[in-house]
């Protein structure tokens, strides 16, 4: 039987899901709207920032509550994740608007005859973002941690992008400006990825209660003490 | 989130006054001595209906004295004074037309420690059903197993209504105790550190019980345990030597309250 206690936990689960299917529409439309060169859409991810922004006090709000309640173990872990998962949604939320923002100067401006891989890396990140939530969803670890690598995937693409964007530049000065705006896109995708990384490092402290940030190989580095702690004794 | 209105309080005149729809219990200005020490000191406050409402403070704080007020339990003991008013639903319930029978029916109280009669389960949640008359065994059944249920006992019990009540554990003795008391269908159920007794396990059942209840009645707790406090109360009144220092909604009591004298009690630095 649920508790009072696990109705309010599954409670603030429920919230932050519904704060991260905003996050991740508010990507997908943003990337749509610099795609299709839509200004409306654009005008729209930037409106619909502030419904993230509500979520992330909300849920603060909540765990504060619950917090004064003692939770212990495993509950302890959610509630703080929860705020930490919510902090880096919101990020995304402004991420995502930045990329609006971008998307609605570009849509005034003539289109830029290049070939960029920012759906490619824009499809990276949304994949990426998805299964960091679907972790938490399913309280699998092993995939939080078997996504955190393709961050660097991610870095690499933004920084063929800058290289391929910083060329044209010098190719064609009248394109400065356009430039500088898919720069600054590309820029917005590689933090959604690293907010990706982040949510999942905190599924993996959630489930598994070890903290696998600042160990430098990602998920592989706690994998490796894992695999230490099963090591016989000799 | 919506910000939730403090109930009605007229307390120091520096606390914040508003209005909670509606208020069961209304407590003006009351004072009460034990022989020369007063142990309430003017003490105002609105109590709101259906839900929780906790009283903490240190032992001696006045807590305690305020609950058994609203049940006129103080009546039993020798050179109690009072000054002020107690009105549940509007009526002063000090008054000399207000039974204090048909009060106590009205105000179930349950205490720190369980009290079964060493009567059979069946016979202790029957008992106060059969001095309000009820004779009819099919009714008198059917009551006491919609209280059982109520006090989330009736599975654990069903099976052996018509052995001793004093053979249950501490746990169900106290959830026996709380079924004995909801049995009268009475408004108000007082609960002087209900749970104080019990294992975690048994807390936790008594914590879901009186959050179950509180649709049905309004409840008034008195407990040591913040935490408890914080998981099952929605306004919480903090006393201190026999005064009101602070009342309001429970998380604001205990994540942001207003005195420095609660922030103080409620994170464990007073003295």
């Amino acid at each position: 039987m649920q508790t009072h206690f696990e109705k309010e936990l599954a409670d603030l689960k429920e919230i932050l899901l519904t704060m991260a299917s905003h996050a991740e529409a508010s990507v997908k439309n943003a990337i749509e709207a610099l795609t299709n060169r839509d200004y409306d859409l654009a005008q729209r991810v930037r409106e619909d920032d502030s419904v993230i922004d509500k979520f992330e006090l909300e849920v603060d709000e909540m765990a504060i509550n619950l917090l004064a309640k003692a939770p212990l173990a495993s509950n302890l872990r959610l509630i703080m994740v929860a705020t930490k998962i919510s902090q880096n949604l919101e990020r995304v939320g402004d991420e995502a608007s930045k990329i609006s923002n971008r998307a609605r100067d570009l849509a005034q401006e003539a289109p830029l005859k290049l070939t960029l891989d920012l759906p490619r890396m824009s499809n990276l990140v949304l994949q990426m973002l998805k299964d960091a939530l679907d972790a938490f969803v399913n309280q699998d670890p092993a995939a939080a941690r078997a996504l955190i690598p393709r961050d660097k995937e991610v870095d690499a693409l933004n920084k063929q992008i800058y290289r391929d964007l910083s060329n044209q530049m010098m190719h064609d000065p009248e394109t400065v400006a356009r430039c500088l705006n898919l720069m600054i896109v590309a820029k917005s995708l590689e933090r959604i990825g690293d907010h990706a990384t982040n949510v999942a490092e905190e599924v993996v402290y959630l489930y598994e209660a070890q903290d696998i940030r600042h160990t430098g190989k990602g998920g592989s580095a706690a994998l490796q003490t894992e695999m230490e702690h099963k090591r016989p004794v000799q | 989130m919506a910000e939730t209105i403090l109930p009605k309080v007229t307390v120091a005149p520096d606390m914040q006054q508003a209005a909670i729809p509606p208020t069961l219990i209304e407590v003006q200005n009351l004072s009460l001595y034990y022989g020369a020490a007063q142990a309430l000191k003017n003490i105002s406050l609105g109590i709101g209906e259906k839900i929780v409402t906790a009283f903490i403070g240190p032992s001696g704080c006045g807590k305690s004295t305020l609950l058994r007020c609203f049940n006129r339990m103080n009546d039993l003991i020798d050179n109690v004074r009072i000054q002020g008013s107690v009105k549940i639903a509007a009526q002063d319930i000090n008054s000399d037309e207000v039974d204090v029978i048909e009060l106590r029916k009205r105000v179930g109280m349950v205490f720190q420690k369980s009290n079964p009669f060493p009567k059979s389960i069946y016979e202790n949640v029957a008992y106060g059903l059969r001095l309000q008359g009820m004779t009819r065994n099919s009714a008198l059944d059917a009551a006491v197993e919609e209280s059982l249920r109520q006090a989330a006992l009736w599975d654990e019990v069903k099976d052996r209504l018509h052995t001793s009540g004093l053979g249950l554990s501490g746990g169900q003795q106290q959830r026996l105790c709380i079924a004995r008391a909801i049995a009268i269908k009475p408004e108000i159920v007082l609960m002087d550190e209900p749970a104080s007794a019990l294992d975690p396990i048994a807390t936790t059942r008594v914590e879901e019980l009186i959050l179950d209840l509180k649709k049905d009645y309004t409840i008034v707790i008195v407990t040591h345990n913040m935490q408890q406090a914080a998981r099952i109360s929605d306004y919480t009144a903090f006393f201190y030597l026999g005064e009101l220092i602070e009342y309001g909604t429970t998380p604001k009591i205990f994540t942001n309250p207003a005195k420095k004298q609660t922030e103080d009690y409620v994170t464990g630095r007073f003295g």
